[in-house]
């Protein structure tokens, strides 16, 4: 059980631009203050151990310290410029993208997941995709921060520092990672009980796959395709699932929580919580409040059939 | 500058009477004065006396006691939390009693503990480093106390009912306003800020008036103790950051009860307005804590070196300076917000630059390490452990400065680390020096100083166990407030380090408790100046009569003690047949005129209990207000019901009759 510096979600772990320079100012941080930590150090540890001589009360030896302390100040001077001088530097990319944003999404914080909203000129191809950010490898993307609920904060640490998402205020920012990968955030601001359980994962791929995906995405939920498949549509369709979720493609429309209608293809759920497997699927279905407690999704007491029957509907939204 | 001679053997100093001149004669007119003086300052006995009170060394005492029950409390709060955070996943607390936990925890010791602890500090030791019979405004000072023992008692409360505030320390809006946080949670808290409110600016202003018009003559401001200067600094600060936490709070209060909408955006609010309003109060908080600090390390550095501290006027500017600058730095804790470029360089240069009389103060006390005769008993210790966690904690809070740092940093565990590094570091650490240094003349008995060398290693090796691999932790991206996280994140060793640290500092904290209390019983008998210390405190009996001095000291020089000639005067001319104190000019010092303290009363306890009726009704209702206008006004009127005194005939005698004369 080792602790690893750079792990899945580390700062010093960078991806993109933006956390790259960041990394290079915290090596710089990271020496001047060992360096500053050390002499000063060594001099308390000098002063507190040195002998005593009969000479410490004359006047010369005060004017020696004064002078001593005044090179003192004048160097913590000098040093503060040099960190801030790395500081400008390093922010210098922080705001506007490197080149031009290739496609703009709204990041919505909701208590407790993330909302991420393609835009596009065309409506009908404007869509959501719930905990999982998807964006093409090497190209800025705008990030358009905003809140429907209370206050939440963006971060993903290999690729970028935080944003505020801030119920009535919206900001710009960007990302971008230079490498294909998942790469997971988490929010950063306290949003209420199941702040510990709101990550994202930010997948970043290449530009072909992020086109094809794009595509994927803008289609309807698939239909069902079997006899089970089918009754799950129905009995989803007829519970109070659809009073919160939507499904593109049937009549389940409601943006309460995430949309569906490609859940199955998604890495995790609840935002980050579990990994999408079936099992987990079937937990979170009938009792979510075990795992996630005062999440926003009420138990679902389903009969046996009908929870196997959602289940294999569910997994099928692809 | 006239230091007392080297003496190398230091153990003996305990039992010794100082080098210093002191009175033994009791001609039969100091004995009736001893006995008038105190007649006239008598602290009253029972029950109905308990809570008449109006000493500023019972009052200050018992707010020292009552801190340090809301530390401890908090601090296993704290544990509960490093238990809990121990391993990932754990399902030892839920998140609904974690929420609680660390928002009591930070709420706690913020506003109950380390603000309220370093002006007791003030309240006890100003008066008598400058020579006075009592704080200004005594009754003020009595009822600052219950008000604030009323607001932590109620946190406590909601705490054990289950109904604490979970909403953080900051209580951000929207989370904490009427939408997100239902039930009365974060009204406690609100009105919690208003109960310490209240306490802090009524001390600060007790202070300021303390310390500028009751100073002992001579003691000119240039020659004013370093501890002195920086409870000014520190009272200040309260007058002007406090009216901001009190215009948000009663925002947040107003529109919670009464559906007004300062912060809600829907219908033209601002959730950012609440930002800036706690921070211009927050940001200036930590230096509220820290500054007092700074103020205790110069008192155990002066005696411990046996030497005056190194740059008076440097230190003194440096404070002051902190002050200033201090109140510059609040959009430091915002810079996620999305705020303008330009705007937060402005922050960024004002965080770097609070860093210099923070260098400055380091350096001079270095210097007078370096030229002094340093003593290692706990006090010096604990300051040298001060300034390795307190610089490291410094150095961290400079790279906090920078924009782009902060963004991958803010609200991650660094941040974590860094406050605690220079909070407990930076305030705790000298305040429990301090506690070592001034025990003996709080309670007339020494504390154990071979258990506080223990103690000192103990709680420095644990704190630096628990906090250092913080710093890694936020690096790593693990975000604050959460109450569990996943299992491969790389984050366990790393915590299971913290949480085992934590134990070394519960075992720390305990050993200084059993300490205190051994100590208080069974310590050594203290004299007037065990440590053979400057400043005026440390020249009445150990612990100092009701009255403080016999005769109100004449200061000679910026060591007060250490200054005094063998024939320095005092001042006469003050009555001993009722509380008249002398009051000085601000500058010099000079003696003005004589006014009358008023006596003990139970007023300001009963003011205090309507007050504090009031302030919880309001979380319930509007018609606390009205209803509790009556009985207020009534307390008030009998708090400021006139003496029927012969003061008229006082009055006439000219200021100038009051003479220095030899004692």
């Amino acid at each position: 059980m080792m602790f690893a510096i750079g792990g899945n979600q580390s700062a010093l772990n960078p991806h993109g631009p933006i956390a790259r320079s960041i990394v290079t100012h915290t090596w710089w941080l990271l020496a001047i203050s060992i360096a500053v930590y050390v002499v000063v150090m060594a001099a308390l540890l000098i002063a507190l151990a040195r002998r005593r001589r009969e000479s410490d009360d004359l006047p010369a030896t005060t004017s020696r310290l004064t002078r001593n302390v005044g090179v003192a100040v004048v160097l913590t001077v000098l040093t503060l410029i040099g960190i801030a001088a790395s500081s400008v530097v390093a922010g210098r990319g922080l705001y506007s993208p490197s080149g031009a944003g290739a496609i703009t999404v709204d990041v919505v914080g909701h208590q407790w997941w993330w909302d991420f909203q393609y835009h596009d000129v065309t409506p009908s191809d404007v869509f959501t995709s719930p905990n999982e950010l998807h964006i093409p490898v090497g190209v800025p993307v705008v990030i358009k921060a905003m809140s429907t609920d209370v206050i939440h904060s963006f971060w993903v640490p290999n690729l970028m520092g935080k944003r505020d998402l801030i119920p009535g205020i919206v900001t710009n920012t960007w990302i971008q990672a230079d490498e294909p990968g998942v790469y997971r955030g988490q929010c950063a601001e306290f949003c209420g009980h199941q702040h510990a359980h709101m990550a994202l994962n930010v997948v970043a791929e290449p530009m072909d796959e992020f086109l094809t995906w794009i595509q994927h995405q803008r289609e309807p939920a698939a239909e069902p395709s079997t006899d089970l498949e089918r009754r799950g549509q129905q009995v989803f369709l007829q519970s109070p699932c659809v009073t919160c979720h939507a499904i593109r493609g049937t009549d389940a429309g409601s943006h309460v929580g995430p949309e569906l209608t490609h859940v199955a293809s998604r890495l995790t759920l609840a935002a980050g919580t579990l990994p999408n497997a079936r099992g987990h699927l079937a937990g979170w279905i009938a009792n979510s409040q075990s795992i996630k407690p005062g999440n926003r999704m009420p138990p679902n007491p389903l009969a046996p059939d009908d929870l196997q029957a959602v289940l294999a509907y569910v997994r099928s939204l692809r | 500058m006239n230091p007392p001679p080297l003496r190398d053997d230091t153990s003996k100093l305990r039992h010794d009477r100082p080098a210093e001149r002191r009175e033994t004669i009791t001609t039969a007119d100091e004995e009736r004065l001893r006995r008038q003086l105190a007649d006239t300052w008598y602290v009253p006995r029972g029950i109905i006396g308990w809570f008449s009170v109006a000493d500023h060394k019972t009052i200050g005492r018992r707010y020292i006691i009552t801190a340090f029950c809301f530390f401890i409390f908090a601090g296993i709060l704290a544990g509960l939390m490093r238990l809990q955070l121990a391993v990932p996943n754990n399902h030892f607390i839920g998140p609904d009693l974690y929420n609680q936990i660390f928002t009591v925890h930070g709420t706690m010791m913020m506003f109950l503990f380390a603000v309220p602890v370093m002006e007791a500090m003030g309240i006890y030791l100003v008066p008598l480093m400058i020579g006075a019979r009592n704080i200004a405004f005594p009754r003020l000072n009595a009822f600052s106390y219950y008000v604030y023992l009323f607001g932590g008692v109620m946190l406590v409360l909601t705490m054990l009912m289950n109904t604490a505030p979970d909403v953080g320390w900051f209580s951000y809006v929207p989370l904490a306003g009427p939408d997100h946080a239902p039930g009365k949670r974060a009204d406690f808290w609100a009105q919690l800020i208003t109960f310490t409110e209240v306490a802090a600016l009524a001390v600060s202003v007790e202070l300021v008036a303390t310390i500028f018009k009751t100073r002992a003559p001579g003691m000119s401001l240039n020659r004013m103790p370093l501890f002195v200067w920086s409870m000014l600094v520190t009272a200040f600060m309260v007058i002007f950051a406090m009216p901001s936490i009190v215009t948000c709070s009663t925002f947040l209060l107003l529109d919670r009860l009464v559906g007004t909408h300062f912060y809600n955006p829907a219908e033209g609010g601002d959730a950012l307005l609440w930002q800036h309003l706690f921070w211009f109060f927050g940001h200036p908080e930590v230096y509220i804590i820290f500054v007092p600090a700074l103020g205790i390390v110069s008192s155990i550095i002066s005696a411990f070196t046996w030497r005056p501290v190194f740059g008076y006027s440097a230190m003194v500017m440096s404070l002051v300076a902190t002050g200033f600058i201090g109140f510059g730095l609040w959009v430091h804790h915002m810079f996620a917000t999305g705020l303008p470029a330009l705007g937060l360089e402005y922050f960024t240069a004002a965080s770097i630059v609070i860093a210099i009389p923070s260098g400055i103060q380091i350096f001079c006390w270095i210097a007078s390490i370096w030229r002094g005769r340093p003593r290692f008993h706990a006090p010096l210790l604990f300051v040298v452990g001060f300034v390795a966690i307190f610089v490291l904690g410094g150095l961290s809070g400079v790279t906090l400065a920078s924009v782009p740092f902060d963004l991958q940093v803010h609200d991650s565990y660094y941040v974590v680390a860094h406050f605690h590094y220079v909070l407990l570091g930076g305030a705790v650490f000298p305040l429990i020096g301090g506690i070592y240094f001034w025990f003996p003349k709080i309670t007339g008995r020494m504390m154990d100083d071979r258990m506080g060398k223990w103690n000192f290693w103990l709680l420095f090796i644990g704190f630096n166990v628990t906090f250092f691999p913080m710093h890694i932790l936020g690096l790593d991206g693990m975000p604050r407030r959460v109450y569990t996280y996943p299992d491969n994140m790389g984050w366990n060793t790393l915590n299971l380090i913290a949480s085992l640290g934590a134990l070394l500092l519960v075992v720390g904290g305990a050993m200084f408790v059993y300490n205190v209390v051994r100590s208080y019983t069974w310590g050594t008998v203290a004299s007037e100046n065990p440590w053979g210390a400057e400043t005026l405190e440390w020249s009445v009996s150990s612990p100092p009569p009701v009255y403080n001095f016999l005769h109100l000291p004449v200061v000679e020089g910026r060591c007060a003690l250490w200054d005094r000639s063998a024939d320095a005067p005092v001042v006469t001319g003050i009555r001993s047949d009722c509380r008249e104190v002398l009051v000085t000019d601000v500058m010099d010092a000079e003696p003005i005129c004589r006014v009358e303290y008023p006596e003990p009363s139970l007023w300001p306890f009963a003011c205090a209990v309507v007050t504090s009726a009031f302030f919880v009704g309001s979380i319930f209702t509007p018609w606390a207000l009205p209803i509790s206008i009556v009985p207020l006004a009534i307390t008030l009127i009998g708090w400021f019901w006139p003496k029927k005194a012969d003061s008229d005939t006082r009055a006439e005698q000219p200021a100038g009759s009051m003479r220095e004369a030899r004692a």
